[in-house]
Formats: C-alpha cells, structure tokens, sequence
C-alpha cells in the first residue's frame, strides 16, 4: 500500500515537474545493453514463428482471408507512419497493430509488426536492428494480445465501444511496455528500475493518450467499412450485419 | 453504402482530425520535434555513462530524406487500402447490376 501510494506521488510529481521530456515510438539503434537485446529477441522469437504458422494456415483454410491480412498489414504501414503532434508539445506515431489483433488473433500481428518495423530499421533509421526484438514485443505481441482479449470481453456489449478500446488500450500498452523495457536496461541510478519507470511512463503516457485516442476511432471507421463488405470480400466477421 | 453509415465515419474522422491539429493550434510554443532524439537525453540523463554501441546501418541523409520515406511508407499502405475498397465496392456494384438485370428479364 505505502510502495502504491509512492509510486502515485512519484508519477504525479514527475508529470508535472518533467514536461518537457520527448520521446519516440520505438527504442534507438543501440540503447538496448546486449544482454536485453538478446532477451527480448529471444522472447519475441517464438511469437513470430507461431504467428507465421497461423496466418499461412488461415490461407490455407481461406484462400480470401490474403486480402484482408493485406489489409490490416496495411493499415499497420501507414499509422507507424504518421507521427503526430500530441499535448505534451511531442510527436509520436500510433501502432495500428489492434485492428489485425481483432480480425486475426493476436500471433499473426507479430509478423505484420516486424515486416514494418525492419522497413523503419532498415531505411529510416527509427527504430533498429539490435532494438528489433524489444519493439517487436511491444508492438506486435504485447499490444495486440491486450487489444485482442480487451476486444473477446467487451465485443459483445457494444461492437463498436470494444472496437475503440481495444485498439485504444493495445496502443497505450504498447509504450508501457516500452517503457518497461527501457526502465529496465536503465536503471536509475539512485532509485533503480521503478524511478526510471516512473520516468518513462510519464513520458508516455500523457504523450501517446491522444494518439491512442485517435488509433481507437480510425480502428472503428475501417472496422466497420471492412464489416460492411464482408460479403464481397469473401470473408466473416459477423453475421447478420 | 448507407448514408448513415458513411456520415457517422465523416463524423468520427472529423474527430481525429480535431484532436491532431488542436496541439497544433494551443501549443504555440511547442518544438514538436522528431521525439526519437531527444529520448537519448533522458537515457543520458538516468545513466550518463551510457554508450549506445551499435549504429543504424543506414541512415536518412537529411529530415527531408527521412520524411520521403516515412511517406513512402505511408503510401504503400494507403495504397493498398485504397485499392482493397475499391475492389470490393466494384464488387458489390456489379452483383447489384447483374441482380437487377436477372430481375427485368
């Protein structure tokens, strides 16, 4: 209780004293120590083979399903592309990894997540190639395993609520995550990995709610275009719609 | 297409594009710089000492280079959504043709 009551001080105080911290979406080429590069390519690794086993049996099932795995692998392209400016004076840019999450399950993300996260390390130099496995997890796993189970609670309430909060929630998490991970390899030095936490969640969070905000409502707009050509599309989302 | 439907999509995109250009609007001050640079500071800040020991292979050779590609990026996206409802809305138009068709005869 007293470590909660702590840890809420500390992020308040951080919050308003530290607003001028910026940050990014994905972890820079090299900010990882070794060790954790390793790590975290490790843990990403087997994520990646089973969602590639998943799609190519889903294709295999469903020949039409190409399209539109396509589809939410496009939409991953063009919002990791937009970097858009947020309250706190910043830019960051949203994931777009929610939508696959819901139509496809979370495993086959993994793989349309690391197709544009290698695009950005390759080329753009956002991102990187020893940081790959750290932001594969963020993005392509973590994420969307919150916004697909997020989605499986709540689709039956209110679909189009579910729809929003789930990509909303998937892409919140996924910069939790990230700041999970960069607390982790950099600890502060006085008061170790939960300062750094509080730090880099500070940074976050207040930067990426609107952003998340924004991915929840395009997720709803395409969802539901998507849902309404479901019959020429040759695909099943819902029925009676 | 109802029009419903399509009025409540313009609505929830007119939404979005509220909430990106308001920051815009109320923060004059703001730099809303290419955030990934500035994150080095706050990692340099916790752990001074710290090294990144691997570069980027390639790198953009200016901001304007770098925003090409984040464009291209978007492009290719875009694009295929574009050309993903396009097709399926051509295919909706035809059925609905060749349904009214069957019916005359």
């Amino acid at each position: 209780m007293k470590k909660r009551i702590y840890l809420i001080t500390s992020l308040i105080s951080v919050m308003l004293l530290s607003p001028n911290y910026v940050f990014g979406m994905h972890i820079m080429e090299g900010f990882l120590p070794l060790p954790w590069a390793i790590f975290w390519f490790a843990l990403s690794l087997p994520f990646v083979i089973v969602g590639g086993r998943t799609i190519s049996k889903t294709f295999k099932n469903n020949p039409n399903q190409k399209l539109l795995f396509a589809l939410v692998t496009a939409f991953v392209f063009i919002l990791s592309a937009l970097k858009m400016p947020s309250v706190t004076g910043s830019t960051s840019h949203p994931t777009g990894t929610g939508l696959g999450a819901i139509m496809f399950g979370p495993l086959p993300m993994a793989v349309s997540g690391l197709i544009v996260l290698l695009f950005q390390a390759l080329l753009l130099a956002h991102g990187g190639i020893t940081t790959l496995g750290a932001n594969v997890f963020s993005m392509a796993i973590a994420g969307p395993f919150v916004s697909y189970f997020v989605f499986k609670v709540l689709k039956n309430k209110n679909k189009k609520v579910a729809v929003f909060l789930a990509a909303a929630s998937g892409d919140l998490f996924t910069y939790i995550i990230t700041s999970v991970q960069l607390a982790l390899a950099h600890p502060d030095a006085v008061g170790g990995v939960m300062i750094s936490l509080t730090k880099f969640l500070s940074i976050f969070a207040i930067t990426q709610i609107p952003l998340a905000i924004a991915e929840g409502i395009l997720t709803v707009i395409i969802y539901d275009l998507i849902v309404s050509y479901q019959k020429e599309g040759g695909y099943e989302l819902e029925k009676n719609n | 297409m109802n029009l419903k439907r399509t009025t409540r999509n313009l609505l929830l995109f007119a939404v979005v594009i509220i909430l990106i250009v308001s920051p815009l609007l109320f923060l004059k001050e703001a730099e809303f710089s290419g955030a990934d640079g500035q994150a080095e500071e706050v990692i340099e800040e916790i752990n001074p000492n710290y090294v990144p020991w691997f570069n980027p292979l390639i790198e953009p050779a200016s901001g304007e280079i770098e925003s090409l590609l984040f464009s291209v990026q978007a492009a290719i996206g875009a694009g295929f959504i574009g050309y993903f409802f396009g097709f399926v809305k051509g295919k909706k138009s035809t059925e609905s043709e060749s349904k009214s068709k069957n019916e005359k005869n």
